[in-house]
């Protein structure tokens, strides 16, 4: 598997450290109840198929990616810059219990 | 039709025309009390501990592909009880118990083997780790010894010990921890699962969760609607897929992981050893294969197919242990889908869906967990309450912060 990060170019998978969700970006402020923080820290859409997680050019650049690819074939289809990221809506739904 | 040895004998006289299939294939019936989803290692043995301890056998067990399919029939095979948290603790000791006496409770060889589990340390601080966590499963009623360096030479004289990198400080011995034939877990418990009542439905693939008023009422399949009372996902790497047809996101993500097995060898590997600095574990099956494996790759995946860096760490770090095995030539390698949770334990809870349960989060350490999962699984099913021994798998614990964190990584999925 080869990642393309934006400024380096196409890299070996071995030069990246995987993070995980691109949730991970999306840190809830200081104030935020514990749903909030639920969602942000361990409920997951795991999706099989498009998803978007954080991937750490550890032994390139050390810039933070956002890799667009497919959890079932590792086809990679877009990267950018973590910097360059809008701030999605809110995720949908959460974790229920009685 | 019990197995026996005097049974084999018999057959094999008489040309071994006397065999009847281990389980029925019925067709699906239209109402269920219980409906379990997934008839993998977890799964069937849920359906058995319902039909066994509870009485409950109008159960049907739906399984997409072919029964033990799934991560049950693809795994290292190691059953231990080397839990340090309360909580894991019982949960694994409970398994082990159920584990030796597993081939007279279901008349079947599932071939479990306590050939002993060493878990080798390097350094001053994980000896103390090891020291801690062997009083820990010793306290809890089970089995431990620390081993001196000369202690670990006696039995894995092998190993490399003249390396200064990672030298060996000594290891610790769980001698009641082993392995067991991993399909035929699953088919030991089919088979008794179907010899009480219980339909075992494969090609059937489950497309919706029928929810009414937050009750659950049954099932959408590739075999038609299925009505049930209750309904338990047994799923493991297609958790989320599952619990997203009623509406629920759960705390997990799915990772890949590899394993490898080699060409048969004469016996030479007597125990399952594990290195502490690489994340490396190694048995030999009966068979003569020698069978190991490391870490995920640590993405999120459900390719059932891992990528070669991992392949390439894992092979390193078994030629760093013992060099011995660098002639052996791999004959397979594959992947499974793991469903790894932010702590790295399991979850077996209700849900706020009335009438439907949960059994997942079993990350790559569900194999010896086969047993107890069923029997917990089955309890909270039947009588509504979570079993003691699993009292802390809570669905909510990552809200409510009572977290079951046993390497201590932090809430990062793909770090258990």
């Amino acid at each position: 598997m080869r990642l393309t990060c934006p400024l380096c170019g196409e890299r070996d998978r071995r030069e990246f450290t995987y993070y995980g969700a691109a949730v991970y970006a999306d840190r809830p402020h200081a104030g935020a109840g514990p749903d909030a923080w639920d969602d942000y820290l361990h409920l997951r859409d795991n999706p099989a198929g498009e998803t978007r997680d954080l991937w750490y050019h550890e032994l390139g650049c050390s810039a933070w990616i956002e890799v667009t690819r497919n959890t079932v074939t590792h086809t990679i289809t877009a990267t950018r810059l973590v910097a360059e990221r809008e701030r999605p809506a809110k995720p949908k739904g959460r974790g229920r219990r009685a | 039709m019990r197995y026996s040895g005097l049974r084999v004998i018999r057959e094999g006289l008489s040309g071994n025309r006397g065999w009847t299939p281990a389980w029925r294939d019925p067709a699906p019936k239209e109402e269920y009390e219980v409906v379990i989803i997934g008839g993998g290692g977890h799964g069937l043995s849920t359906a058995y501990y319902l039909a066994k301890n509870h009485g409950i056998t109008n159960v049907a067990v739906l399984e997409k592909g072919y029964l033990g399919g799934g991560n049950v029939g693809r795994n290292t095979t190691i059953v231990r009880a080397n839990y340090f948290l309360p909580g894991n603790q019982e949960f694994y000791s409970h398994s082990l118990k159920l584990w030796e006496g597993l081939e007279a409770e279901l008349n079947y060889n599932v071939m479990h083997s306590q050939r002993g589990l060493i878990n080798l340390f390097h350094s001053d601080g994980q000896r103390d780790a090891f020291a801690r966590r062997g009083n820990a499963m010793i306290n809890q009623g089970d089995d431990a010894e620390l081993l001196d360096r000369e202690g670990v030479r006696r039995y894995l004289p092998y190993l490399d010990f003249e390396q200064t990198r990672f030298p060996i400080y000594g290891g610790l011995l769980h001698r009641r921890g082993g392995t067991a034939r991993h399909d035929a877990v699953a088919w030991g418990y089919a088979r008794g699962a179907d010899r009480r009542g219980v339909d075992l439905i494969q090609n059937c693939e489950v497309t919706g969760i029928d929810i009414v008023d937050g009750r659950v009422r049954g099932v959408q399949t590739t075999r038609g609607p299925i009505r049930a009372k209750k309904v338990g996902i047994v799923v493991a790497g297609r958790s989320g897929q599952v619990a997203a047809m009623a509406g629920i996101r759960l705390p997990i993500e799915s990772h890949v992981l590899q394993a490898f097995v080699t060409e048969g060898l004469k016996p030479v590997i007597d125990h399952v050893v594990s290195f502490g600095m690489g994340h490396f574990y190694i048995s030999q099956s009966d068979k003569g294969g020698l069978v190991f494996g490391g870490d995920l790759d640590f993405y999120a995946s459900y390719a059932a197919r891992g990528n070669l860096p991992m392949v390439e760490h894992v092979m390193e770090a078994g030629m760093t242990l013992m060099p011995m095995i660098g002639k052996a030539k791999v004959l397979r390698s594959w992947g499974g889908i793991m469903d790894m949770t932010p702590d790295g334990s399991p979850i077996i809870d209700r849900t706020d869906v009335g009438g439907l349960y949960i059994d997942c989060g079993w990350n790559y350490g569900g194999f010896k967990a086969v047993p107890a999962s069923g029997w917990c699984m089955a309890h909270l099913m039947a009588t509504g309450d979570p079993h003691p021994v699993a009292r802390r798998f809570r669905l909510d614990r990552f809200l409510t912060g009572h977290i079951l964190d046993e390497e201590g990584t932090g809430s990062q999925h793909n770090l258990h």
